[in-house]
């Protein structure tokens, strides 16, 4: 569905992504990890056509074609099926729920749209609500689910999800990651970028690591949660130590 | 001072206000999606004046054709000085737009002097424009009526437009956040095409009635309206439409009020009073009458 092929991207004078290669398949949910300033939102860009490559390829499968993501502009990816909801929600804030909604599906003129809505309100009762209230009220995790209906409303097949469970309280987090899956399991793939990595995971099919704007560890998310570097840097699991005590006098 | 006086003064001030509003929807639209103060949007203005006196008084069509016209061509100059000049460096600091516009305005300022000539012009207008309706013993012409019934109307589609229309919405999205906009797949130049486009009509149409009511025209008159309408935005809080309608009312009442009130001996200050008047509101509300706070917007 989505191939990155040794991308070069700079943000002004400094390069921001290195020879980053990576692939998404259809149906599948795959997470990227990194510390702060990694290049994950970079990535993200880079697929919506914000941010363009300086060398390497970047190619998608939309609608049983191959396309060549350089040459498109971001409203043709959206129409070509890629949703980007961006890290920090990113709602229209002066704007009804009702309208942010309408906004995402706003190169879609099937007539379905109204149906969506109210499938979007189903699967987040809030919005149905607050739905002519203004977006800038609703908190923080309303404000995720909504960006993330928002998202859903140009019926992406692949969508892009920059940091969703930033900020939130455990449980909204619990929420959001199950609406990930079963976003999933109603046919569209996911690009996860995750800092709350046991999360991201648990419900990855596969994983990246960035670090430094280059790709350090790639594989099955089950394989990526035992490696030892991935325990240290992100799941918080302490070292074990390679000889026991305190017997180097130095505390560690 | 009578209360006939007194009316008299609030007639004028309701078609001053008009006037400026008109210019001063567009200034605060442009603002509003991209933080650009356009002060060659006031020339925009005199672009339509003389064109409309070109269709009156050079050619002899008929008003609703020069109406038509001024629209028109009003919307194709803004949004062609948005893509000439200021597209380019979107995305560059403010302090970029702000002294590009000025450079256009002079351009437009003189490079109407060199073809037009800086002299004032006649601009003549039908008699029966010009016929005393009255309002309530005051003195009201078919034209200042005239002037106060379009500009409701015109803001009143306006509003209709940016609150209905996908192309209004895309527009109030595009002004919100651009970066969000465009990951629903707007345009974003198109979007910011359309806040030119609509501000240019405006001003366009406010140049017509403009010079139908001074009686003439000259390559400069844009220059003064276009700072009032900056007043007026400013007033109203940059960036809110109902704000730049209030706020062109503000400035047309305050202006008409402090010539028609005072001793004729200030009212050469009018201009100094209304940028005063400015500075105090500012002062008391930073954020104008109805702005909100640029922190909220971000
Ligand atoms: N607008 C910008 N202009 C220039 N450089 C930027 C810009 N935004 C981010 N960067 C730089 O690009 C690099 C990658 O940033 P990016 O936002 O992609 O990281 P990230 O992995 O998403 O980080 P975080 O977890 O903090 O969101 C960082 O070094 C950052 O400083
Ligand atoms: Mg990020």
């Amino acid at each position: 569905m989505l191939w990155l092929d040794a991308i070069d991207v700079w943000r002004g004078p400094s390069q921001v992504l290195r020879q980053v290669s990576l692939r998404v398949e259809a149906g599948e949910i795959v997470t990227l990890l990194g510390a702060n300033g990694a290049g994950k939102t970079s990535t993200l860009l880079t697929v919506s056509g914000h941010l363009r490559p300086r060398a390497g390829r970047a190619r998608l499968a939309a609608a049983g074609r191959e396309a060549d993501l350089a040459r498109l502009a971001p409203p043709q990816i959206v129409a070509a099926g890629v949703a980007h909801c961006p890290e920090g929600r990113q709602v229209f804030g002066g704007m009804t729920v009702l309208e942010n909604l309408r906004l995402g599906a706003f190169l879609r003129r099937d007539g379905e749209e109204r149906a969506d809505i109210d499938r979007m309100m189903g699967l987040f009762p809030i919005l149905r609500e607050r739905s002519s209230g203004l977006a800038g009220q609703l908190s923080g995790g309303e404000q995720m689910m909504l960006a993330m209906a928002r998202a859903l409303m140009s019926r992406p097949r692949l969508l892009l999800l920059d940091e969703p469970s930033l900020g939130l309280a455990p449980q909204m987090v619990e929420r959001i990651f199950d609406v990930i899956t079963r976003i999933r399991d109603t046919g569209t793939t996911v690009l996860l970028v995750e800092q709350n990595a046991a999360m991201a995971l648990e419900i990855a099919d596969r994983a990246y690591v960035l670090e430094s704007g280059e790709i350090q560890l790639s594989g099955p998310a089950a394989t990526l949660v035992d490696d030892p570097r991935v325990q240290e840097a992100y799941l918080g699991v302490l070292p074990a130590p390679a000889e026991p005590g305190p017997a180097d006098g130095r505390l560690s | 001072m009578s209360g006939a006086y007194v009316l008299q003064q609030l007639v004028n001030g309701l078609v001053l206000g008009s006037l400026y509003a008109l210019v001063a929807v567009g200034f605060s639209m442009i603002y509003g999606i991209v933080r650009l103060i356009n002060f060659a949007h006031g020339d925009v203005m005199m672009v339509g004046a003389f064109s409309a006196y070109a269709i009156l008084t050079a050619f002899g069509l008929p008003l609703w054709s020069a109406v038509l016209a001024v629209l028109t061509l009003g919307a194709v100059l803004a949004m062609l000085i948005d893509a000439v000049a200021f597209r380019p460096q979107r995305g560059a600091p403010q302090v970029n737009g702000f002294i590009t516009s000025l450079g256009v305005a002079i351009l437009m300022q003189n490079l109407a002097i060199l073809t037009l000539s800086g002299q004032p012009r006649p601009f003549n207008v039908p008699g029966w424009l010009k016929e005393n309706i009255g309002f309530m013993g005051a003195r009201m012409t078919v034209l200042d009526a005239a002037i106060v019934l379009v500009t409701l109307a015109v803001l009143g589609a306006l509003v209709v437009f940016v609150k209905r229309s996908r192309a209004g919405l895309a527009m109030r999205a595009t002004a919100e956040n651009p970066l969000a906009a465009s990951l629903m797949g707007i345009r974003i130049n198109r979007a910011v095409a359309t806040a030119f486009g609509l501000g240019g009509a405006l001003a366009g149409l406010a140049g017509l009635l403009w010079g139908a009511r001074a009686g003439q025209i000259d390559p400069l008159m844009g220059f003064l309206p276009g700072l009032k309408a900056f007043v007026a935005a400013v007033i109203g809080g940059v960036g809110s439409l109902p704000g730049a309608v209030l706020g062109g009312f503000v400035v047309g009442f305050a202006e008409v009020l402090f010539v028609g009130l005072l001793p004729p001996l200030y009212g050469a200050y009018r201009d100094a009073f209304v940028f005063g008047l400015l500075i105090v509101i500012l002062l008391v509300l930073p954020n104008g009458l109805l702005g909100r706070s640029v922190e909220d917007r971000a």
